[in-house]
């Protein structure tokens, strides 16, 4: 069947398997290899991409699911050598040691902040309880999502 | 040459050298640009997929492949027959044990590998396993450890010859048995426990896998595979497959962390690299995750019998007897002569009269394994055991468990230590950073706190531990694996415009190497560490060395780092002597710069003295032109980073809940060379001990079916169930290490899970009579407890 979506602002059309995991669809078919995948099972978030700015595990939605709308990667967070604050706000506070869970958590936070401008500790941690990371025990991500909050205007190209 | 005498002093201007530093690494990950195996793509690559094993023991009467040959998209479907030809059918572990690669005879493990499906994709490869017909007469199944002895229990390795029952390995032990008798004879107090460490797992977050690309034209075989010790694997490779060693390039790129479960090779690696051997084509293996927590190295399962012992009010007696799970296979991860790694250094920090400890390995019907899930070889086993007892005997001596441990230490002026069981301990402070541990948490806040909570029927526990680590293996004297010497290498070349490139034998899977390592050239040479780049993960880029796990790295890596940054300063110093037309011994050296003593403005830069080797100038007599040299570094010992940890939980009485409310961990690893990084370290390492204490399990039910190989069921602790950590620091040098390090990665794996266990049993002794319960502390186990009926875990 013919799939096509928006990623990142390209449209991408192709013709896959009915079965084809957004994940594989992205990483395969769009060549955009930043998404990762980590579990099968929608429990590790490594795979987190947004759609239609909504945080969703691509390695549960079929790409065909996705036919027609809008995806957002981790390769679109840095606009014209200016980084998210959320990327800024990883390497200023350490929030990243592998790097292997860091686009999903990405991902997972832009969602947060673009919903919640100003969340408390707890909020931010809820918010990426859906996402694991086995480096960083998560106080680092916390506070670099605290401070890409703060930072939100003045976001840099340093990294 | 131009020298550099109206240059201000080069230390004032560089700020470089030791101290937090943001992450060179960072760039690519935080644009999704890291270079993982699942993001390799080479041309006419196949993928492979693997059959595994529905049963735990069962015979195989027959595989037929006949259908899944059949699918168009198959290329090839390898069984042990295809092995056998190849001589591959078996490989050696790292434990001096065989494996099957593939599984000829029977199955011994539910997921172990029965056959290897190639094909044109992923998605056909896995369409083709439910092609293959295999045909099982199952057996019956040895899951528990301690009836794997038993007389009528299923012989499980009826492949090895002369062997009769399911022993591994025969009983090993360390210690004094008949001083620890005496001890226990003449104490006080005594204590017992039975004490399970359970089976975990690693789970990094990438899983497992390969590329094998090889070219059939020139011999050459290049292998992309995420692992902790590329050029150890290159080598296994050259022994077990008949290649030539120097015709295999593995490369490493980024890794998505290891924690100990990247340092075995495994049979999909071997049955990938004999894909492309036939095939003549790159074959990509990717394992998933029930594949991971099925199949690869498996962390811990110690089956623990214990007694300490006290007398006037210090402890002085340990006895342990073991039984080491070891599963199928015996591939447990440690230094040869050390067959149950370093558990003997379970005295832990106290100045023991003596300790006896005794260690028997049994095969299961379990997946192999035995890696240290984060720990130095077996270390966590120990500590959990010794820290749990000195609990229990802190207990029964109605005493303070702090005060207890506070009586009990190693003072500081016995540094050198030699414990009864053999272990060498560099220096330690041990009472100072307990007490900087205790103020940080308020501890007498705490049991206050704790007190008014029982008096309302609210339970809240706080457990403290004391752990020393052993870690930086090792002295050649004293250690190697499968015969390789624990040491490695460092090549630093610093180029003519004083820019420098230094290439390691460790490898990082997020541990920052490529920053830390930077920076110790940085604090030697006085390039600033923008100028440095690290290189390691390539054999072909890269000197010799037994790679990154057991917190070797700065111990080990770190030092030849170090080393051979002074070896290119004193190179440098001949070099500077010229230029400044003078005396080697008349040069003095700070950062960057060698001066002439007396006339501080009279110096050489280091980069000026490093386009001076390149240059067509005179080279001192004797002395070759370029700035560069390269080290083996062999320890002269373990470094011993140690640390005090507190935890304090609550328990919700109507669901046995635990929650981590606080957690406090101060750290003595020696001197910091980053800060931010090692404080991440601990980060995460107390967040896996969080999930050990409370969550992570691997069980199986009777006929051995893995009941948690899902993240479903494996369950791992997200931000919720970590608490914000609280850390502290002593630094008592290393004496031993070029840089005072000590080694930290894995010392709050080991430290926090006794620290959770404490406090658990701590706000359930006085209410609910609790002595013991074994880890995980799920709510449906510390329930049971809370009734009387406390369960080991499997």
């Amino acid at each position: 069947m013919n799939v096509s979506m928006t990623i990142n602002g390209q449209q991408v059309s192709h013709e896959v398997e009915p079965r084809m995991l957004l994940v594989h669809f992205i990483r395969e078919t769009a060549g955009l290899t930043g998404t990762h995948w980590g579990c099968d099972t929608s429990n590790c978030g490594a795979c987190v991409v947004l759609m239609d700015g909504t945080p969703v595990k691509s390695c549960t939605t079929l790409a065909a699911m996705c036919d027609g709308h809008e995806i957002r990667t981790v390769e679109s967070l840095e606009v014209d050598g200016r980084l998210d604050p959320v990327q800024q706000g990883f390497h200023e506070l350490h929030a990243l040691q592998c790097g292997f869970c860091t686009p999903g958590m990405l991902m997972t936070s832009r969602a947060l902040l673009d919903e919640n401008p100003n969340p408390t500790d707890h909020e931010i941690r809820v918010a990426i309880s859906g996402a694991i990371c086995r480096c960083t025990g998560y106080k680092n991500i916390v506070s670099a999502v605290r401070w890409a909050a703060e930072h939100e205007a003045t976001a840099t190209r340093e990294a | 040459m131009a020298t550099t005498e109206n240059l201000p002093s080069p230390t004032t201007e560089r700020p470089i050298g030791f101290g937090r530093l943001k992450r060179k690494e960072d760039a690519r990950f935080i644009r999704g640009q890291g270079n993982y195996l699942d993001d390799i793509r080479l041309p006419g690559m196949v993928h492979g997929a693997v059959l595994r094993s529905p049963y735990a023991h069962a015979r195989i009467v027959s595989i037929d492949t006949s259908k899944a040959l059949a699918h168009p998209n198959v290329a090839a479907v390898v069984t042990a027959k295809d092995l056998e030809t190849l001589g591959l059918a078996w490989m050696p572990t790292i434990s001096y044990d065989t494996q099957a690669v593939l599984a000829g005879d029977k199955v011994r493990f539910q997921g172990q590998e029965v056959a290897f499906v190639i094909a044109t994709d992923e998605y056909s490869a896995n369409d083709a396993l439910q092609l293959i017909e295999v045909e099982y007469d199952p057996l019956p199944a040895i899951v528990n450890a301690r009836k794997a002895l038993d007389p009528d229990a299923p012989l499980i390795r009826d492949d090895k010859a002369g062997q009769r029952d399911n022993l591994a390995s025969p009983t090993w032990e360390a210690g004094d048995e008949e001083a620890t008798d005496r001890a226990f004879a003449e104490a006080d107090t005594i204590v017992a426990r039975d004490i399970i460490y359970p089976r975990c797992h690693p789970a990094p977050l990438e899983t497992c896998g390969i590329i094998a690309d090889f070219n059939p034209k020139t011999g050459q075989l290049d292998i992309y595979n995420g692992n902790q010790a590329p050029h150890a694997h290159r080598t296994v490779y050259a022994h077990v497959a008949g290649l030539a060693e120097h015709m295999i390039r593995i490369r490493c790129n980024d890794i998505g962390g290891g924690f100990g479960n990247k340092v075995p090779v495994y049979p999909g690696y071997v049955c990938a690299i004999a894909g492309s051997i036939v095939a003549g084509v790159p074959v990509k293996w990717i394992e998933n995750r029930s594949e991971n927590l099925m199949s690869t190295g498996f962390a811990r399962d110690y089956v623990m019998k214990s007694e300490m012992c006290s007398k006037d009010g210090r402890i002085t007696g340990l006895r342990v007897d073991v039984i080491a799970d070891h599963g199928a296979f015996d591939s447990t991860a440690q230094p040869t002569k050390f067959p149950a790694g370093f558990f003997h250094i379970c005295c832990g920090s106290y100045a023991l009269e003596a300790a006896h400890v005794k260690v028997k390995a049994v095969y299961t019907n379990k997946a192999p394994g035995g890696v240290a899930y984060r720990c130095s070889f077996r270390i966590t086993e120990a500590v959990y055991l010794v820290e749990r007892m000195v609990d229990a005997l802190a207990l029964e001596m109605k005493v303070d468990p702090i005060d207890l441990r506070m009586r009990s230490f190693i003072a500081p002026e016995q540094f050198p230590y030699e414990t009864t069981t053999g272990w060498t301990y560099d220096s330690g402070d041990y009472a100072k950073t307990m007490r900087v541990a205790m103020d940080i948490a308020g501890y007498d806040d705490l049991r206050r706190e704790q007190k008014e909570k029982r008096a309302r029927g609210e339970l809240m526990g706080i457990g403290a531990t004391f752990f020393t680590e052993g870690v930086g293996a090792g002295p050649r004297k004293h250690m190697d694996i499968l015969g390789l010497a624990m040491n490695d290498g460092a090549d630093l070349r610093v180029h003519p415009s004083g820019k420098a490139v230094v290439s390691i034998s460790a490898q990082t899977q997020g541990q920052g190497h490529e920053t830390t390592f930077a920076q110790i050239v940085a604090e030697e040479l006085g390039i600033p560490p923008e100028d440095i780049e690290v290189r390691h993960g390539d054999t072909d880029k890269s000197p010799y060395g037994l790679g990154t796990y057991g917190s070797r790295s700065t111990p080990v890596s770190g030092a030849a780092v170090a080393v051979v940054s002074r070896k290119v300063r004193d190179k440098a110093r001949l070099i500077a002597a010229t230029m400044l037309e003078t005396r080697p011994e008349d040069l003095a050296w700070e950062k960057g710069r060698w001066y002439v003593k007396g006339d501080p403005e009279k110096g050489a830069m280091i980069e000026d003295i490093a386009l001076r080797a390149y240059s067509g100038e005179a080279m001192p007599e004797g002395l070759e032109g370029g700035l560069d040299a390269q080290v083996i570094y062999d320890p002269p010992n373990l470094t011993y980073p140690y640390g005090a940890y507190i935890a304090v939980v609550d328990i919700d009485p109507d669901t046995a809940q635990v929650t981590v409310r606080r957690f406090i961990a101060v750290d003595d690893c020696g001197v910091r060379i980053n800060p931010m990084i090692v404080d991440g370290q601990i980060h995460g390492g107390l967040a896996e001990g969080i999930g050990i204490a409370l969550m992570e399990l691997i069980s199986f039910d009777e006929e051995g079916n893995c009941l948690n190989s899902s993240f479903m069921d494996y369950l791992i602790p997200t931000a919720l169930e970590c608490p914000d950590f609280e850390l502290g620091e002593t630094v008592t040098p290393c004496p031993h290490h070029p840089l005072g390090a000590k080694g930290v990665g894995e010392s709050p794996n080991v430290g926090s899970p006794p620290a959770i266990v404490n406090a658990v049993i701590d706000a359930l002794h006085e209410t609910h009579g609790v002595g013991h319960i074994d880890m995980p502390c799920t709510p449906a186990r510390v329930w049971a407890a809370m009734q009387g009926r406390p369960e080991p875990p499997q």
